[in-house]
């Protein structure tokens, strides 16, 4: 019994998400062993994976025998509650995922598709990582980023406003300011 | 004689059809020179109850959230009745605009029905569709759009890239040219795009459609000079 309480209490969750995407490079690259290991190094117990469109399934593993215990599904409709409960975000390159997860202030790995053929997606992860708000990989390097990343020195992401649009909108259109 | 004043005549008239034509285009020229010109010219002085009639157009996922994030600030008794647009392959977009103005009446129940419109509109290509099958696509999708415009006339156009705005926005181009409807256009580009502006907004920028075109990084600004930096939305 304390075991199970334990168990809970020291659950360290990475969550990966495609979104609505089909991502088969990102679900086999946190299913091999190389990536796996790196996580269980680095102190975490569980990986769950939402696997969106794809069709490679990764094996699941109940981490009984002291490995990283795996699952997966294809969709949710409430992802907030996965990445609230994870204390590692992995993540496809689209931008309602990134703001979601950095919004919540979870530490975070995106992921960029190599594969797109209209790559504009990596321009806005790799902003977001050169100014430290997250870390940006490839399929190929995630173990490495893995190994390497200090999520100490992330820095907190303040959400940005609309109202100084909302302003030149209104100003343009005549209205008075407020 | 005769043979002559006939030949004249005929010679008269297809004269007065060239140069009807000429007038015709030149015309049409002076117009599209003046309303490019009052284009991005901020509108006169109007008061906080004159109301506008306002299309908003959605996209995919995060295009509709940054959206969503625009619209939580903006007065919506000034741009109402409002009209959403989304793409017919996308449920998603209408439905949190939905929940949006749901939780706008709940907010002043009592005051009139809510001012809302959820409209789809055909897509011109989808992914992976083939060149042939487009051009008819295409076709169906244009008609589509101007059948949406004739019955919204907007006076203001809210988009942020996905590709449905750009014919949208030269329907609306077009209607300011015939007189139909002067419509202030803003764009502003996705926060994906950090070094480069997708297609529409480039188009929208290059062809001045916009009145007002919005970016959210600073390196943007600096390579499209009549574009406002605004910061991010999300």
């Amino acid at each position: 019994m304390g075991e199970s309480l334990d168990g809970v209490k020291g659950k360290r969750v990475v969550f990966v998400t495609v979104g609505t995407t089909c991502f088969d490079a990102l679900v086999k690259v946190v299913d091999s062993q190389e990536v796996k290991d790196e996580l269980l190094r680095r102190g975490y117990t569980n990986l769950l994976i939402q696997m969106g469109r794809g069709s490679y399934l990764p094996t699941k593993s109940t981490g009984d025998d002291g490995s990283l215990a795996v699952d997966y599904f294809t969709f949710s409709s409430s992802i907030a509650e996965y990445l609230k409960s994870a204390s590692l975000v992995i993540s496809h390159a689209g931008s309602g995922s990134i703001f979601e997860t950095m919004r919540l202030g979870k530490p975070l790995i995106v992921v960029v598709n190599e594969d797109l053929m209209d790559n504009h997606q990596s321009e806005l992860a790799e902003e977001l990582a050169e100014r430290k708000h997250l870390y940006c990989a490839r399929p190929p390097t995630l173990h490495l980023t893995i190994a390497s990343m200090d999520l100490k020195s992330l820095v907190p992401y303040s959400p940005g406003d609309a109202t100084p649009v909302a302003k030149l909108i209104n100003r343009f259109l005549g209205f008075p300011e407020d | 004689m005769e043979k002559n004043t006939s030949c004249s005549f005929s010679n008269l008239s297809s004269n007065l059809g060239i140069s009807c034509f000429i007038a015709f285009i030149a015309i049409i020229l002076v117009r599209v020179i003046y309303v490019i010109y009052g284009t991005g010219k901020p509108l006169s002085k109007r008061s906080p109850q004159q109301a506008l009639s306002t299309l908003i157009v959605l996209g995919s996922g995060g295009h509709t959230a940054e959206m969503i994030n625009l619209l939580l600030v903006l007065q919506k008794d000034r741009f109402t009745p409002r009209f959403y647009i989304a793409a017919s392959t996308d449920n998603m977009s209408l439905q949190k605009a939905h929940v949006l103005e749901n939780s706008w009446a709940d907010s002043q129940s009592g005051v009139k029905g809510i001012s809302a419109e959820f409209m789809q509109i055909y897509r011109s290509r989808e992914v992976g569709q083939s060149y042939v099958t487009s051009v008819w696509t295409t076709l169906v999708a244009t008609v589509h759009a101007l059948w949406l415009m004739i019955k919204i006339r907007p006076q203001v156009v809210l988009c942020n890239g996905p590709g449905t705005c750009f014919p949208l926005c030269v329907i609306a181009f077009i209607f300011k040219v015939i007189g139909i409807r002067w419509s202030s256009i803003f764009y502003v580009e996705s926060i994906a795009r950090v070094k480069k502006l997708s297609l529409s907004g480039l188009l929208l920028y290059k062809l001045q459609i916009a009145d007002q075109f919005f970016v959210q990084w600073p390196q943007l600004q600096r390579k499209y000079p009549r574009a406002h930096y605004v910061g991010c939305l999300m």
